[in-house]
């Protein structure tokens, strides 16, 4: 049980951060104004989240214009989609371990 | 520890499920869609058709090429007024979830949706071309159900339904040529307002 909850990632305990990753697995690239609505949170909420996963280097900013409008889309990171790989993993895991109980 | 993971799971299968399709379509738009198409069918039925002439190809054929423009500017008429209402009510519904009405989804929805039907209708004019009328009314609804089935995978997947019952009632119509309006009717018509009042009660009730 123990080693199923240490292979757990820390940065994916929060729910919100689970959910942008697995946009991001989903998805090539997400915008801010996506992500909020699919996950319904604040400006300020969100931006705090995605800081903490950017810090992680589980995702990258990658800024571009669309016409004379700068546009700010989010994309996962090799190592941020081998890092969710596992933490799916562990999960699985860990609920198998729960069933047996 | 007694965090219930399974709860993880879900949220990383909702996110991934929702985030990579378009679910602003509104299944009113379908409703909509089938009535116009239906009002075209009769129209196009009153001046086209007489009922002496519904078992008569020839003369059949003979009336539709006389009235081509009439019907083609009836079929463009309806497409348009069809459009038009989808995007209408798609945006209300998007607005109302405080969704993004066009995105990336909404984008490939659109071009997977397209490329079938583009070349189904280059088929369609080559047929006429070679005067195989007939035909013409079974390979539009084949090719738009390639062309919905296409699409499905950007949005609801009842939209794969709708497409697989298009492309088995064309190529029924292609046995059964001669009653290509009828089967128009039922595939543009009677489809659409089925499938799109059961999209509307299934996801917008």
């Amino acid at each position: 049980m123990k080693d199923f909850l240490q292979s757990l990632n820390k940065a994916f305990d929060n729910r919100i951060r689970l959910g942008i990753m697995s946009a991001l697995m989903a998805n090539e690239s997400m915008d801010f104004k996506t992500l909020k609505s699919l996950l319904d949170i604040t400006d300020g909420n969100l931006a705090s989240h995605i800081k903490a996963l950017e810090k992680e280097e589980f995702i990258e900013v990658q800024k571009s214009f669309i016409g004379r409008k700068p546009h700010t889309s989010y994309k996962a990171t090799k190592a941020g989609s081998t890092a969710f790989q596992e933490h799916i993993n562990a999960l699985e895991q860990l609920i198998n371990h729960q069933l047996k109980q | 520890m007694e965090k219930d993971y399974r709860k993880d799971i879900s949220e990383i299968r909702s996110m991934m499920e929702r985030s990579s399709r378009f679910i602003s379509l509104s299944g009113l738009s379908g409703v909509m869609a089938g009535f116009y198409a239906l009002i075209a069918a009769f129209i196009a039925f009153r001046i086209a058709y007489t009922f002496e002439t519904i078992e008569y190809q020839d003369v059949l054929i003979r009336n539709v090429r006389g009235k081509k423009f009439e019907l083609v500017l009836i079929a463009l008429s309806t497409l348009a007024l069809a459009t038009v209402t989808g995007a209408i009510l798609t945006k209300k519904k998007a607005r109302k979830h405080d969704m993004p009405s066009w995105d990336n989804n909404a984008k490939k929805l659109v071009i997977n949706l397209l490329i079938p039907l583009l070349a189904g209708g280059v088929i369609v004019v080559i047929f006429y071309q070679y005067g195989l009328i007939r035909l013409i009314a079974p390979m539009t609804l084949v090719f738009y159900g390639l062309g919905l089935i296409n699409a499905s995978h950007y949005t609801y997947r009842d939209i794969r339904l709708l497409g697989i019952s298009e492309v088995l009632l064309g190529l029924l119509a292609c046995i059964f040529t001669g009653y290509g309006l009828l089967f128009w009717s039922i595939g543009f018509g009677l489809l659409h307002i089925i499938y799109g009042a059961a999209m509307y009660f299934k996801y917008e009730r």
